[in-house]
């Protein structure tokens, strides 16, 4: 039981951190039909850059958290500015490379900025761990999981009671009709990625006390989100959510229980089975088109 | 006897150039890179049947790759069969997970497509690296025998060169004459809209699976060319990343297009080499390089460069 706890709180711990990556992918997907295969490069820099404000120019914690997300969001911004926009003919294949090209240019200007070495970070409190039913619950882990419930949260405030949520919402159901009403189209889309690659960096900032961040973090995470994302549904808010802890729980288990092995192909064969057996997710009620 | 077409004389001429160049070029390293170009292609043009011809997306081909280099690996080092013995275990071994995971996978389409094969090769490329008994695990797989035919070995760059290219001409050879037969003009159709293609006759998902397969055994070919040439071989070079630069290398050489594939390789295989020579920032000049073809020339380099003079010309008549 007490190993139980303990492989279910670094699930949970995990799978928050899937879960913002997750909804990251998903509001994307859902107001622009993109696959963003840099996003993990994003939270990436989001962790660097959470290192480099706390550790380098001794900026408190939330402050840094604050800024960090600023940062990452124009990034994003500048990202679709310069790259997504100008694309002559935007297909899936031709986006799909666009992405890479652009994960692999972040991770090369990353390792240029902070090096090859990885960085360790302390904790946001130094609050020694929680022991519960004799299994230690890291301080850390908390913050994690009440911030990532916090953003998942305003981002269905986002969508439900906010002018600019509603507009964005009109755009991902159709974006002709949203265009005839007024909406300006193409600065949700803009929109759309600032928030996206903003909620990678808040992922970024979470993360970087429990992992060593490093230039080349980024890929796995994102690709483990994408799974993530995958299983709750693409393109729904709390399925990516519920999709990011049971990936998390799931994967921690199979470490636990059955081999070390099995801690990355988790993800990839919870997306296989998904795709053949349910491609909605599973959460959503009604299978969806297959495109 | 019927006059030779157009691709046959370019074969030809393409053979007779490939032979001269090989025998001119005395310097091992060129040898090398241009064996890799040879490996490259024969990746690039198995994909480009798949992806260009018939329209669906692969984004985990290095995993077949890969299998087709473990295979010879394990049998040939670690058994001490010959490589001779290996090489249609390697084959056999691709087409029966290429037949196993095509049947599901293929019956998704566009972005799902795209994420089905990723989970398969990112599952294939964590099993290369984890089954340490038998692949080496992360630190590789050491003491790959070389190719060695009635006593003569494959051991030189020379010799290994015309090995690599042989192969290559035979599959541009037979990739052309698929794509203009029955066969091709039905994956085309699918390419072009798969209910149409189907109205029409077309057993659509055999079609798929079938030359799912066959690109699945090219690319464990050039897996056991690959492995036999260098000697060792570690889980890095099957990744995801090498899927991702197989698709780049159709994608920028041009989709279906065969000498687009040959293109392509090349491209991308000397632009590391020459990369090197920006050091630390090589990773970020190539990353800029794949985003501003894709952005400017989404229809490859071949077809936008003659796109831009064709257009150049039009504005030069008026």
């Amino acid at each position: 039981m007490q190993e139980f706890l303990q492989y279910f709180f670094s699930g949970m711990t995990n799978g928050a951190i899937y879960g913002v990556i997750a909804l990251g992918f998903s509001m994307l997907y859902r107001s622009t039909d993109l696959i963003n295969f840099s996003h993990g490069e994003f939270v990436m820099i989001g962790a660097l850059t959470m290192v480099t404000l706390t550790m380098g120019f001794r900026i408190p914690v939330l402050p840094a958290i604050i800024m960090t997300t600023i940062c990452v969001a124009f990034l994003g911004l500048l990202f679709e500015r310069l790259a997504i926009r100008t694309v002559r003919r935007p297909e899936p294949i031709v986006l799909i490379i666009i992405t890479v090209g652009a994960s692999i240019f972040l991770r090369g200007t990353a390792m240029l900025i902070w090096g090859k070495d990885a960085y360790a970070m302390p904790s946001f409190t130094p609050h020694p761990p929680i022991d519960i039913a004799g299994a230690r619950l890291l301080m850390q882990s908390i913050w994690i999981i009440t911030i990532s419930v916090l953003i998942a949260g305003s981002l269905h405030f986002f969508y439900k009671k906010t002018l600019a949520g509603k507009a964005m919402h009109a755009c991902a159901i159709n974006k002709q009709a949203a265009w005839l009403v007024g909406i300006p189209f193409k600065v949700m889309i803009l929109l759309a990625f600032g928030i996206s690659t903003g909620m990678g960096g808040v992922a970024g900032t979470i993360i970087a006390p429990i992992t060593m961040p490093a230039y080349d973090m980024g890929t796995m995470l994102g690709l483990k989100g994408f799974c993530a994302a995958m299983l709750g549904g693409l393109g729904s808010l709390w399925g990516s959510v519920l999709g990011g802890f049971l990936l998390g729980i799931l994967e921690a288990l199979g470490v636990g229980f059955i081999s070390s092995g099995l801690k990355d192909a988790m993800a990839f064969l919870l997306l296989l089975l998904v795709l053949y057996f349910r491609p909605g997710g599973i959460i959503s009620a009604v299978s969806v088109k297959r495109f | 006897m019927r006059k030779p077409d157009k691709h046959t004389i370019a074969c030809i001429l393409f053979a007779a150039g490939a032979a001269a160049v090989g025998l001119m070029t005395d310097d091992a390293y060129y040898l090398q890179v241009l064996i890799f170009i040879g490996i490259n292609t024969l990746l690039a043009l198995s994909l480009n049947l798949l992806m260009g011809y018939a329209g669906q997306i692969s984004l985990g081909h290095a995993a077949f790759y890969g299998i087709g280099a473990y295979t010879t690996a394990v049998l040939s080092a670690t058994y001490g069969f010959s490589p001779w013995l290996a090489l249609p275990a390697a084959i056999v071994m691709a087409m029966a997970v290429a037949y196993i995971v095509g049947r599901p996978t293929l019956r998704l389409t566009g972005y799902y497509l795209g994420m089905g094969t990723l989970g398969f090769g990112m599952i294939v490329s964590i099993v290369f690296r984890e089954w340490h008994s038998v692949t080496g695990g992360a630190s590789g797989f050491v003491g790959i025998p070389p190719l060695e035919i009635a006593g003569f070995a494959f051991d030189t760059d020379r010799s290994y060169y015309f090995l690599v290219w042989a192969v290559v001409l035979f599959f541009f050879l037979l990739s052309r004459r698929i794509i203009d037969s029955r066969v091709g003009r039905a994956l085309r159709a699918i390419h072009d809209g798969e209910h149409a293609a189907s109205a029409m006759g077309i057993d659509t998902a055999r079609m798929k699976l079938h030359i799912f397969i066959l690109s699945a055994t090219m690319a464990s070919l050039a897996g056991f060319l690959y492995a036999h040439q260098v000697y060792f071989i570690s889980p890095e070079t099957f990744g995801f990343m090498a899927s991702i630069k197989i698709v780049t290398m159709v994608v920028i050489g041009g989709m279906a297009s065969i000498w687009g594939s040959l293109f392509g390789a090349t491209l991308l295989t000397i632009l590391p080499e020459w990369l090197h020579a920006f050091a630390d920032y090589e990773m970020m000049v190539y990353g800029l390089i794949l985003m501003l073809v894709m952005i400017f020339l989404p229809q490859g380099l071949t077809r936008g460069i003659i796109d831009l003079y064709e257009s150049s010309r039009k504005k030069h008549d008026q």
